[in-house]
């Protein structure tokens, strides 16, 4: 799949926001007055920028509206609604927090599971496409979680519980690559399969519909990037998961935390870069590629 | 509603004969053509007079070589669009119910006015039946030429997709596979029709039939085909050239 900018920007951007706003909705990071407001314009920033980001993908921005009408079926639109929905059920927990030094514990653990569940429906969006089988399975919205909540530990400076999230994502990005391997190399579908021609014998593409490009093959057959997946890959997890651990493990204080909140967005874009390059569509079975 | 109706009562598609196809893309040039012309956004082109001119299409013919475990060759046809699915994914993916299935004649729709361009509907369909138009940024699909099957101001004959009026082998049929008594459901029972990818759950009305067995001639080893299609890799230049040539001599 194309590894569009705007969609990369938008599942790291708000899955921190998200992320941080499930830890100011626990009150695990509890902050008061100027403090609340930095930490919650912060969580607010993230997810309208990665919204905002994710409107940028859109061929017709100003129709987005009507994308908060199908969540009864569309895992993107329950995403939609329930981003719009948590923002506005922590607003009271913010708002009193930063105006009257007052909590609202019940308010906030309500936006925290929210947010939660915003994450979740990312990763469910990709997680649904059974085109895709390197996506679709059931580790996938789990790193979108894992990934978001652990990012977001460090950025409130939760160390202990950051560190504990690393250990996670190292764990639940490698499942993802396993289990996603698994699934690439067995997409269940073929090109005798796709064609029906499989019953007569060995089947291969011998000319293309088109000389050109087209949207399918820029969108869905995009194959830069795959041949250094493991590069990529280890670069992942070295820098999204590992090097933030040792780092939160060290005395560093702040300057630890800054280290590793930059260490851990580089090694989670690149992770999030390569999520979108490696994943072959079963559309490319038609294309003697994939 | 992007839910998916109760299954229909008809079951509006086609049934492609890949014994028939001759390949010579007539279905996909009068498809481009009645969907440039009429219902919905105009089907755009880009760079149609440069060097690397592309378009969206709602049909595409794609050509297949099938080789047996005895036996030469099969060379096979192969238009592909839209399968009208009754469990269609990318109905149920859309987040504003512009990707729709029609409840009385199963047609997958997309209406324009409500598609944000999102193209998530295009990443859920397996076979690539989708295509977002970079002019217009919508999601564009086959209709099943709704706009001619049901147009009173068109002659009886012409109220079929325009793929099919046009096919000049007849290799494309239109009719209700929904009624085992339609001339098109005879034809898949008769003639073995099958679906793409059933695996994937997706349960395509549209029906493809395959390619009758050829004549077994006592057939020479045929040259590997494929190969004299595909495109020679530049030779290596320098010093990597000279070994290669120098261990190509020895």
């Amino acid at each position: 799949m194309h590894p569009a900018p705007s969609l990369i920007l938008f599942t790291v951007l708000s899955g921190m926001g998200f992320g941080l706003l499930v830890w100011l909705g626990l009150g695990l990071r509890a902050p008061l007055g100027l403090a609340a407001f930095v930490m919650f314009a912060l969580g607010y920033g993230l997810a309208g920028a990665g919204l905002v980001a994710a409107a940028f993908h859109l061929g017709h921005p100003e129709r987005a509206l009507k994308a908060f009408s199908q969540w009864r079926s569309s895992w993107l639109s329950r995403e939609a609604v329930l981003a719009v929905v948590t923002l506005i059920v922590l607003a009271p927990h913010a708002a009193a927090s930063v105006f009257f030094d007052q909590p609202l514990p019940i308010i906030g653990l309500l936006g925290a599971l929210l947010a939660l569940a915003t994450i979740f429906a990312t990763g469910m969006i990709y997680a649904q496409i059974s085109a895709v089988p390197r996506w679709n399975h059931a580790s996938t919205p789990f790193l979108f979680v894992i990934a978001a909540l652990g990012g977001s530990a460090i950025l409130a400076g939760l160390r202990e519980l950051a560190i504990v999230l690393m250990v996670a994502l190292a764990v639940a990005m490698v499942v993802h690559w396993w289990a996603g391997d698994q699934r690439a190399a067995q997409p269940g579908s073929d090109r005798g399969s796709a064609t029906g021609l499989g019953v007569l014998g060995r089947v291969r593409l011998l000319e293309p519909p088109h000389s050109g490009q087209n949207y399918l093959l820029r969108e869905m057959v995009h194959v830069v990037g795959r041949k250094h997946a493991m590069k990529l890959r280890a670069l992942a997890l070295g820098l999204g998961a590992l090097l933030p651990l040792l780092i939160l493990a060290l005395p560093l204080g702040l300057a630890g935390l800054g280290l590793a909140l930059f260490a851990h967005g580089v090694g989670i874009l690149a992770q999030r870069w390569l999520f979108f390059a490696e994943a072959e569509h079963l559309v490319g079975l038609y294309y003697d590629s994939r | 509603m992007t839910t998916l109706p109760p299954p229909s009562e008809r079951k509006l598609g086609l049934v492609i004969d890949l014994d028939t196809c001759v390949g010579c893309h007539a279905c996909v040039v009068s498809c481009k053509g009645w969907n440039t012309e009429n219902y919905g956004a105009p089907l755009s082109d880009r760079n149609a007079y440069g060097a690397a001119p592309e378009g969206t299409f709602l049909n595409r013919v794609h050509t297949f070589e099938v080789t047996p475990e005895t036996g030469p060759p099969q060379i096979v046809h192969f238009p592909k669009s839209c399968l009208h699915c009754d469990n269609a994914p990318c109905v149920t993916v859309c987040p504003t119910g512009a990707s729709y299935k029609r409840a009385d004649d199963g047609i997958v729709l997309v209406n324009e006015a409500d598609c944000i361009g999102c193209g998530l509907c295009a990443w859920a369909c397996p076979y690539g039946a989708r295509e977002m138009d970079p002019l217009e940024q919508v999601m564009k699909k086959c209709t099943l030429c709704v706009d001619r099957i049901y147009n009173d101001a068109l002659p009886p004959e012409d109220r079929e997709p325009a793929c099919v009026r046009t096919c000049p082998a007849g290799a494309r049929h239109f009719g209700d596979l929904a009624d085992p008594e339609s001339a098109v459901s005879q034809l898949v029972a008769e003639r073995g029709g099958f679906d793409l990818m059933p695996e994937q759950d997706t349960a395509p009305v549209n029906k493809y039939l395959p390619p009758r067995p050829r004549d077994q001639l006592a057939s020479p080893a045929l040259p590997d085909l494929a190969a004299l299609c595909a495109t020679p890799e530049d030779a290596p230049a320098g010093f990597v050239g000279w070994l290669d040539r120098a261990l190509e001599r020895l």
